[in-house]
């Protein structure tokens, strides 16, 4: 008998077949994916999840039998009460005593249920998104430096010597020269002592007094630690590019935001979230909402608390340059803005809006979506029958800012699609 | 040997105290315990096994193997990624625990044992699969004709490196495309019998001489002179006649449906023919397996609960062990009954386990039922042997057959329902009383029938001068007809494989009457 401890193999052996079996799953994977987000919290959206998909595109048919032709013969236990001759009502869908030989493979729409790790999940959302400028603006605003190793140097700070570098140097180099070691000159001290102590011939002592001198002379000569042997640590400068992103969104909680409207721009804002989450190393997220003045509120209130009022959409872009400014300076953040509104503004505003979010927001931002949210009703997009106040003034900034965009949405499954075209690679922009 | 069966002995004796105590485990006591296993699987109880090589495992990687269909090393596809991914779920979840052991039969037998089992539990799947799966394979007859253990892993390697150069070559998708299609007829690709061995080109010169020797020693010319029939002239004769002899050339009907597709298949690239062979050669390697369900469960348990038994008698293991080895036991051989909600189909440890421990009972304390039924066996006093010469000669359906008696029918409370698809209800034919015995007990042997439990599809016919049309017939028995959607897709993909159209005909078995067709054009 032999016994092999198999437990340190490689891990993983089944990856590649786990990556077959999604690229054959891709398409059902992905609905899956996208449904799944429709259920989470705009924090907890880049875990892992539990997919089920359609067996449709991932059965593996065989021959079998079917269970509604002919006659069968089943042998079953556990009988309590039957004698040869009783009828047994049929049971529905092959429960009872008749659940024995049922195919796993073959039968029926089963969904096939499995749990995506993370990066799986998100690859598989943002398969062929990515963000705008972002390669612009590391360049642009890269004011930040790190320090990054590059080796040594002979010339430097004390702070930045290294001792085991200057260490090694040293001790090659008095290997190298035979410097006579401690011990060595000890011993040759103590034998010309003891030599001394015990009357050895002259000759003797007289050698050993040569020696020790040589040696002392040798040792002195050769220092310890020469200036040749100090190395000290070498940094370079590296332009840093911004790992650390704010998300401001900003939405209209007027009364004439709907829950329907709400939960659509709530859509939109996770979707961002997580996206931005995949580039940069931190993302914070600010939210502003605003009736007919803004304030900074938490996740919680953002979404679910009620308010009524008018509306003036300038006090957002207002607040938020406010808190930029005040947090979010340009030279370490990235600042993405999304704004949801169901495009209603008080009348005399919107010029405002147009000269703000022109003149001062989009020279901030790395780039600022406008979401139209309709309430679903009607057909959707073509049921906005006219574009609305903010609409109208927005499209007077879209054509001079490249990296602002607008979108309507009228529905729950138009965002993915309307978030796909904003971030598409080398997509339109509005 | 008798130097190791005294030594064995006097060892036996002295093992006052046990083997181990405590839940942990270590390779010295894994080698304690083996050994003493060993000693009283060969000098008590009589069985012979391959070498054995023991595999301690990570729950992770034994989720790999069950992904791998159970072998160590498998080429790579889609479908064993979703098996895997199926198994993490339900696992994660704790639906579903994973077993305690795989074993390959291959020689040595590699016995997989999970790091986080007990001592005792790695006692049991010890006595379990090394010792009772292990005998079994190297004793029953099915394996011993189908299964060479001792190339199985050489293949697999082969066969992984082989996919994997495809792979490379012609890329993933092709490869899968084949693979897929073959996937879907594996149960179709296995031989049933075994097949006349291949004529050589040298036996069939001297056969082929030897005719021609005889035809010149009995020729008489006169023969010449004698009218023949018209009828040998006729063309559609003529025809009808080439075409039988065609398809006897092309060794048809065939029901291996790969090897079919693999040798005669039109369109098939080599590469292409060598991956259908390997799937037809890996489907065949389990063939045995899905015969012998039952009785290696049945085996392998009723052996584990000897060896823990005697363990335990011989004061080698402890007290706590046994009770928990007794409740690990109890719940792999619990049968629960039809209207359970935990019910799916017949537990065969529950039923190999009992069927064995009543064949014991039988041998050693039979009552007059059992005089009567089993007057070969019934107290013959060697129960070892008899089970043994099971072991070895029968598979599940003719086991159940020869042995299964009144005293488990009654214990199981077994019936059997007739289920009429033209009826409204079910009917109970037969249950555990003098008339339903015997009926009961060919009922359920004919269920553990591999022929009647897969579809009889057989290559009946092909038309290689034609328009290559391949036919398949399904012999169709006791009116039970094909799944529908799962026979085109089927189809598709045998189109797939043979390049030209493909035709299935379900036939009536008794009658010759086409009960339905299929067709799908490539």
């Amino acid at each position: 008998m032999n016994i092999v401890d198999r437990r340190p193999n490689p891990k993983g052996k089944s990856l590649s077949n786990r990556q077959r079996f999604l690229a054959r799953a891709r398409v059902e994977v992905k609905s899956a994916v996208q449904e799944a987000l429709r259920k989470r919290k705009v924090a907890d959206v880049g875990h892992g999840e539990k997919v089920a998909i359609p067996t449709r595109g991932i059965t593996e048919p065989v021959f079998h039998h079917s269970r509604r032709t002919g006659r069968t013969d089943l042998v079953v236990p556990g009988n309590k009460e039957f004698v040869r001759g009783d009828e047994i009502p049929r049971p529905n869908g092959g429960e009872g005593g008749r659940g024995s030989e049922g195919s796993p493979d073959g039968s029926g729409e089963d969904a096939f249920e499995f749990t995506l790790s993370k990066e799986e999940f998100l690859d598989l959302f943002f398969e062929d998104l990515e963000l705008p400028d972002l390669v612009k603006k590391s360049l642009k605003d890269t004011t930040a430096v790190d320090l990054q190793r590059a080796g040594y140097t002979v010339t430097g700070t004390p702070a930045n010597l290294s001792v085991p570098r200057t260490m090694r140097n040293s001790m090659a180099r008095r290997i190298a020269l035979r410097r006579p070691k401690l011990p060595e000159l000890e011993a040759l001290r103590a034998s010309l002592d003891e030599a001394r102590a015990r009357d050895a011939g002259e000759e003797e002592v007289e050698q050993l007094a040569r020696a020790l001198e040589r040696s002392e002379r040798r040792s002195k000569i050769i220092p310890y630690i020469d200036p040749i042997d100090v190395r000290y640590r070498r940094f370079d400068r590296v332009p840093r590019p911004n790992t650390e992103a704010v998300m401001f969104c900003l939405m209209d909680v007027s009364g004439s935001m709907t829950e329907a409207m709400k939960d659509l721009a709530k859509r939109f804002f996770m979707l961002l979230h997580v996206f931005l989450a995949r580039r940069y190393r931190h993302v914070d997220v600010v939210f502003i909402r605003h009736t007919s003045t803004a304030e900074e509120v938490d996740e919680e209130t953002f979404f679910y608390s009620r308010e009524t009022g008018g509306t003036v959409v300038s006090t957002a872009l207002d607040k938020m340059l406010e808190i930029a400014r005040a947090r979010y300076s340009t030279d370490r953040w990235n600042i993405y803005g999304a704004q949801a509104s169901d495009g209603d503004n008080y009348g005399a505003d919107s010029s405002r809006c147009v000269s703000l979010l022109g003149g001062e927001v989009l020279p901030l931002c790395q780039y600022f979506a406008y979401v139209e949210v309709g309430d679903g009703m009607g057909g959707g997009l073509s049921g906005l029958s006219r574009d609305s106040d903010l609409w109208r003034a927005y499209s007077e900034v879209a054509p001079a800012h490249p990296h602002f965009a607008m979108r309507r949405v009228g529905d729950p499954a138009q965002i993915f699609s309307v978030f796909h075209e904003l971030f598409a690679k080398g997509g339109v922009r509005a | 040997m008798p130097d190791t069966r005294m030594l064995g002995a006097a060892r036996l004796e002295a093992a006052e105290t046990p083997l181990f105590t405590g839940p942990n485990w270590d390779f010295g006591g894994l080698r304690r315990v083996y050994d003493a296993i060993e000693r009283i699987a060969v000098d008590e109880l009589g069985l012979d096994f391959y070498p054995v090589q023991i595999e301690v495992i990570t729950s992770e990687q034994m989720l790999d193997a069950y992904a791998s269909v159970g072998l160590p090393l498998m080429y790579r596809h889609w479908s064993f990624g979703k098996r895997f991914a199926y198994h993490e779920t339900l696992y994660r979840k704790g639906l579903q625990g994973l077993a305690y052991e795989i074993v390959i039969n291959s020689n040595p037998v590699i016995c997989y044992i999970m790091e986080e089992n007990s001592m005792t539990m790695q006692t049991l799947v010890m006595a379990h699969a090394a010792i009772g799966h292990n005998h079994f394979f190297k004793n029953n007859y099915l394996f011993r004709q189908w299964t060479d253990a001792e190339g199985i892993l050489d293949y697999l390697s082969f066969a992984r490196d082989y996919v994997a150069q495809c792979e490379e070559k012609y890329g993933v998708e092709a490869v899968e495309r084949v693979l897929d299609a073959a996937h879907a007829l594996k149960d179709q690709g296995v031989n049933r019998y075994a097949h006349r061995s291949r004529p050589n080109l040298a036996e069939e010169r001297r056969r082929n001489d030897e005719r021609r020797a005889y035809d010149e020693a009995t020729y008489n010319d006169l023969w010449r002179t004698v009218p023949t029939t018209d009828k040998d002239k006729q063309d559609p004769g003529l025809a009808e006649k080439q075409r039988q002899d065609l398809k006897r050339q092309l060794g048809l009907p065939e029901e291996n449906l790969l090897y079919f597709i693999e040798k005669r298949a039109p369109r098939l690239e080599d590469w292409q023919r060598e991956l259908v062979r390997i799937v037809r050669l890996v489907s065949q390697y389990f063939y045995p397996q899905k015969q012998l369900q039952l009785m290696n469960e049945g085996c392998a348990t009723f052996v584990h609960y000897e060896i823990m038994n005697r363990l335990y008698r011989g004061g080698q293991i402890t007290e706590g062990s046994m009770l928990e080895f007794l409740h690990s036991h109890s719940s792999v051989v619990f049968q629960p009954g039809f209207d359970d909600p935990r019910f799916s189909g017949l537990n065969p440890y529950a039923l190999g386990f009992e069927m064995m421990s009543d064949i014991k009972r039988i041998c050693e304390e039979p009552n007059e039922e059992d005089r009567e039924w089993f007057a070969d066996i019934a107290g013959c006093g060697d129960p070892f042997g008899v089970l043994r010469h099971a072991w070895a000669n029968y598979r599940d359906e003719s086991f159940i057959l020869q042995y299964l008696s009144p005293a488990m029918i009654r214990r199981f409370r077994l019936f059997h329902v007739a289920d009429d698809a033209s009826k409204p209800a079910l009917r109970v034919e037969a249950i555990h009383d003098d008339w339903g015995y015997r009926r009961i007990r060919s009922a359920l042997s004919r269920q553990y029938d591999l022929s009647r439990r897969e579809p009889d599809i057989q290559v009946v016919d092909v038309d290689l001068t034609g328009d290559r049309c391949l036919v398949l017939a399904h012999f169709v028995h006791d009116g039970v007809l094909l799944e529908d959607k799962t026979c085109r897709a089927v189809l598709r993909y045998t189109a797939a494989l043979w390049g030209y159209a493909v035709k299935l005909l379900e036939i009536e078995a008794p009658t010759d009457k086409v009960l339905k067709t299929y067709e799908i054009s490539e």
